[in-house]
């Protein structure tokens, strides 16, 4: 982005003229010299930084799906009409919208297109020395005539700027020194760090990838970092599923604190990491604002809750135990879930067992429905048992966290007995004679399982862009000149480069000390 | 503790709107107020009008001549007294938040309510200093304490939240890094768009418009030295600003794992900083007119306000920790 606006646009002959040359090349060339003209000017650049700056607007109204994929199927769900128009126009994905990309990319053109000519002009301006003084001085913004008696004290007062002694043959001593290079050198900085960040964010969305699940603890419950053991992820578009790090990684414990109240102090997780060959990497915690870093990926702590351990024993007396994460409906962990038994009764289709439950780690009355406090001072479970067909065959990917509503309607799920409270350790005796044990309860966490290898580049675009700032907004480019005339009198000029308005008083000082 | 911090409050916001007043009065009263300018004469009657024919003491009983020089006597008084009950009410101010802090035991930022103080705050310090270094810009207070007096009542009467300890999300050193960082720029993002304000009112005035604002133009200062002031303001925030939102995005990939994410927020920081930056190289360039360039000041706090209120009540993201339901 140049600093004067409306660079000037040819419209008549450009270029040399040669007869050899075809009238419409040199038309073409033309048109190409003045669009790039436009598009690396100020004015050009202005617009596109208002532009980016309200086509980032429509990102924070709609949900989108890079943020809260669940926000964007509600908001489908809710608006069938205007959802579909938004989509074909990437109103869920703003960001990585080619209307977005356009914009960024023609202001990072515009940016390239200024600063390079800018960089070969300073590193010009670093290598010529400043210009002698200008015939007359008094013509100056800023002179003065004063009497120097001594020329090296005069040198000494330029101390810090970049100065240059010339002799003219009538034996006047000139002195042109110029300081500030610092502020261009700062700006010049700062807009190649934004070209730095971009390649840093682009190498990010290329080679990065990420990986959401949720891990119950105990060694049972590992799992290791590969694709098929997560929930959800995303991987960048250079990542195949072999180039994940290798490792794995058992929950062995969680620690919550919580305030009398219920609020949360605190989340610790620890884990057992071992690497893909199986050797130990040792325990290790991580929390919130404290992630789990391994080698090629970090593991960030996002929820908890509670996984209420269940042993089913048939009629027929075989026993089949399960651990069922239940997800939590509030901030006191008052919990919902479901345990499936597709195997009971030897996998008849019509003898399936499945338990509804609600579980609250705090609650010695009644109504058993909302927990009074996060951790488990009185834990219990309340469950609603049915019989029939569970509907896990029909190829429907249900929920993992609820029965299938559809076969309790159709009748082909039966409610099975009363609902049952149980406390920690108790039995419940089904109509049928087979049995339920609440033997105890684990923890969950979700994690994110993240890699940007963009991440060091982009901090380290990040740090030279808040040192080239300052420079840039706060530097003052600037000359002086001191004209010893050999008969002992002087005159001196100043030229602020920059708007500086406390030049006046600098220039003031300089002539000071030179007339002492 | 809590209880003594709200009485401050009080003192703070009730401070506010008596320097606002006092700003007004001086634009009124003032030698070349609207009021001593048009009539003179009839303010001596307007007071004779109600009250005894002839009350000694009343400046206003004074013979016409020496009137007018003594209304300037009397507007500089009041400017200043202006600026002496701002000062007093920042330092009500200072006790409320550190009274709060006390009462929390921690930082004083942890939600809008405390965020919102902190930043009005920093802007009335903003401002003293301001004033203290460029004191022919007093009439500026009536666009600061205007703002002021907003932000601290919305605080004080929509905002308000219970003291309370933090969240763990926002156990880190970063909170009080980022808050700090982002903070200080708003305060200073707050006395230069009122500058910028100020300056498109003075400016308007200049070149003949007389519109509703715009007459209030008459005694306000010099505006390009308004406008310099607004410049100097707002290219001292911008780095702040920037360092803020960066601060913001290492603690972000400490907390959710990655530095940006577009998340509401987000989004209106990266807005908000393009509209500043733009406003920085249209201050650069000499063609954009000095007008052009204050608007896209006051764009720029509007933004701000934008991400402060809107996305805090609008919308929902992981910056939720308001307060608010």
């Amino acid at each position: 982005m140049s600093t004067d606006v409306d660079a000037p646009v040819e419209t008549g002959r450009a270029g040399p003229p040669s007869g050899r040359t075809p009238r419409f090349v040199v038309a073409a060339l033309v048109a190409a010299r003045n669009a790039w003209r436009q598009l690396t000017s100020m004015r050009t650049a202005l617009v596109l930084l208002f532009l980016l700056a309200v086509a980032a607007i429509p990102g924070s109204i709609l949900p989108q799906y890079s943020v809260n994929r669940e926000a964007v199927d509600r908001y489908r769900a809710a608006h069938p009409d205007l959802a579909p128009v938004l989509a074909k126009l990437w109103g869920f994905e703003v960001y990585s919208s080619p209307w977005f990309a356009a914009i960024y990319l023609l202001l990072f053109t515009s940016l390239i297109g200024c600063i390079t000519p800018r960089l070969a002009e300073h590193a010009r301006a670093l290598r010529t020395p400043p210009p002698d003084a200008p015939r007359r001085l008094e013509r100056l913004p800023h002179s003065a005539e004063l009497a120097v008696a001594d020329e090296s004290a005069a040198r000494a007062a330029l101390k810090g700027w970049r100065t240059v002694r010339r002799e003219q043959p009538d034996g006047t001593v000139t002195l042109a020194a110029e300081k500030g290079y610092l502020k261009e050198a700062g700006n010049l900085l700062f807009h190649s760090s934004l070209l730095v960040i971009l390649v840093g964010v682009g190498i990010g969305a290329q080679w990065g990838w990420h990986a959401n699940r949720l891990v119950v603890t105990g060694p049972d419950q590992a799992f290791c970092n590969t694709l098929q053991q997560y929930d959800d992820y995303g991987l960048g578009p250079q990542v195949g599923p072999g180039d994940l790090a290798d490792f794995c990684l058992e929950l062995t414990g969680f620690k919550a604190d919580f305030r009398e109240n219920g609020s949360p102090i605190s989340f610790e997780a620890t884990t057992q990491v071992t690497d893909a060959h199986g050797r130990d990497l040792g325990s290790r915690t991580f929390a919130v604002n404290h992630p789990l870093r391994l080698d090629g990926a970090n593991v960030y702590l996002l929820g908890h809750g509670y996984a209420p351990v269940l042993r089913y024993t048939d009629a027929k007396g075989v026993t089949q135990q399960t651990v069922v994460p239940f997800p939590f409906t509030d901030a006191t962990l008052t919990s919902q879930g479901v345990a499936m038994f597709p195997d009971a009764n030897g996998g008849a289709k019509d003898a399936q067992l499945g338990f509804d439950g609600l579980y609250l780690p705090t609650r010695d009355k009644a109504p058993y429905a909302v927990s009074d406090f996060p951790l488990e001072r009185s834990p219990v479970l309340v469950l609603t048992a049915y019989r029939g067909d569970l509907g896990l065959d029909a190829g429907i990917t249900g929920s993992v966290y609820e029965l299938d509503q559809r076969q309790i309607e159709t009748g082909r799920l039966k409610r099975f007995g009363d609902a049952k409270l149980l406390r920690k350790g108790e039995t419940w005796t089904l109509p049928d004679g087979s049995r339920l044990e609440f033997v105890g309860t684990r923890q969950w966490i979700t994690v994110s399982i993240r890699h940007d290898p963009g991440e060091q580049i982009v901090l380290v675009g990040v740090i030279l862009l808040l040192v080239g700032l300052p420079l840039s907004l706060y530097g003052r480019r600037r000359r002086v000149w001191l004209k010893l005339r050999p008969d002992g009198t002087a005159q001196a000029g100043g030229l602020p480069r920059t708007e500086y308005p406390g030049f006046e008083d600098e220039f003031a000082s300089l002539v000071e000390r030179w007339r002492r | 503790m809590a209880a003594l911090s709200d009485n401050l409050l009080i003192v703070t916001i009730m401070s506010y709107v008596v320097a606002m007043l006092l700003h007004a009065a001086e634009y009124s009263f003032g030698g070349r107020g609207v009021i001593a300018k048009a009539a003179a004469a009839p303010a001596r009657e307007l007071v004779g009008a109600g009250g005894p024919p002839v009350v000694e003491e009343s400046p206003y009983a004074a013979p016409p001549a020496p009137a007018a020089p003594r209304r300037r006597i009397n507007a500089e008084l009041i400017g200043r007294a202006a600026a002496v009950v701002t000062a007093v009410g920042a330092l009500a101010h200072v006790g409320t938040i550190a009274t709060r802090a006390l009462a929390a035991g921690r930082v004083p930022w942890g939600n809008m309510y405390e965020y919102v103080l902190a930043v009005t705050l920093l802007g009335v310090a903003v401002w003293l200093v301001t004033l203290w270094r460029n004191p022919q810009v007093r009439h500026l207070g009536l666009f600061v304490m205007l703002v002021e007096v907003l932000l601290v009542g919305v605080a004080g009467m929509v905002l308000y939240t219970p003291v309370g300890p933090l969240v763990p999300a926002l156990d880190s050193y970063w909170f009080v890094v980022h808050i700090g960082a982002v903070a200080t720029s708003s305060s200073l993002f707050l006395v230069g768009g009122a500058a910028s304000a100020m300056y498109l009112v003075r400016s308007g005035y200049d070149a003949g418009k007389r519109g509703f604002l715009y007459a209030f133009g008459a005694r306000l200062a010099n505006a390009e030295a308004v406008e310099r002031l607004s410049f100097r303001l707002h290219a001292f925030a911008f780095p702040i600003w920037t360092f803020g939102v960066t601060a913001g995005a290492i603690w972000a990939e400490a907390a959710w794992g990655r530095y940006w994410g577009w998340d509401p927020k987000e989004v209106w920081a990266f807005i908000s900083w393009v509209v500043y930056a733009a406003y920085l190289h249209a201050r650069a360039t000499p063609s954009v007119k000095r007008s052009v360039t204050a608007w896209i000041a006051v764009l720029g706090f509007v933004t701000m306000l934008m991400n402060l209120f809107g996305v805090n009540i609008f919308f929902t993201g992981l910056h939720s920790y308001g307060g608010l339901d």
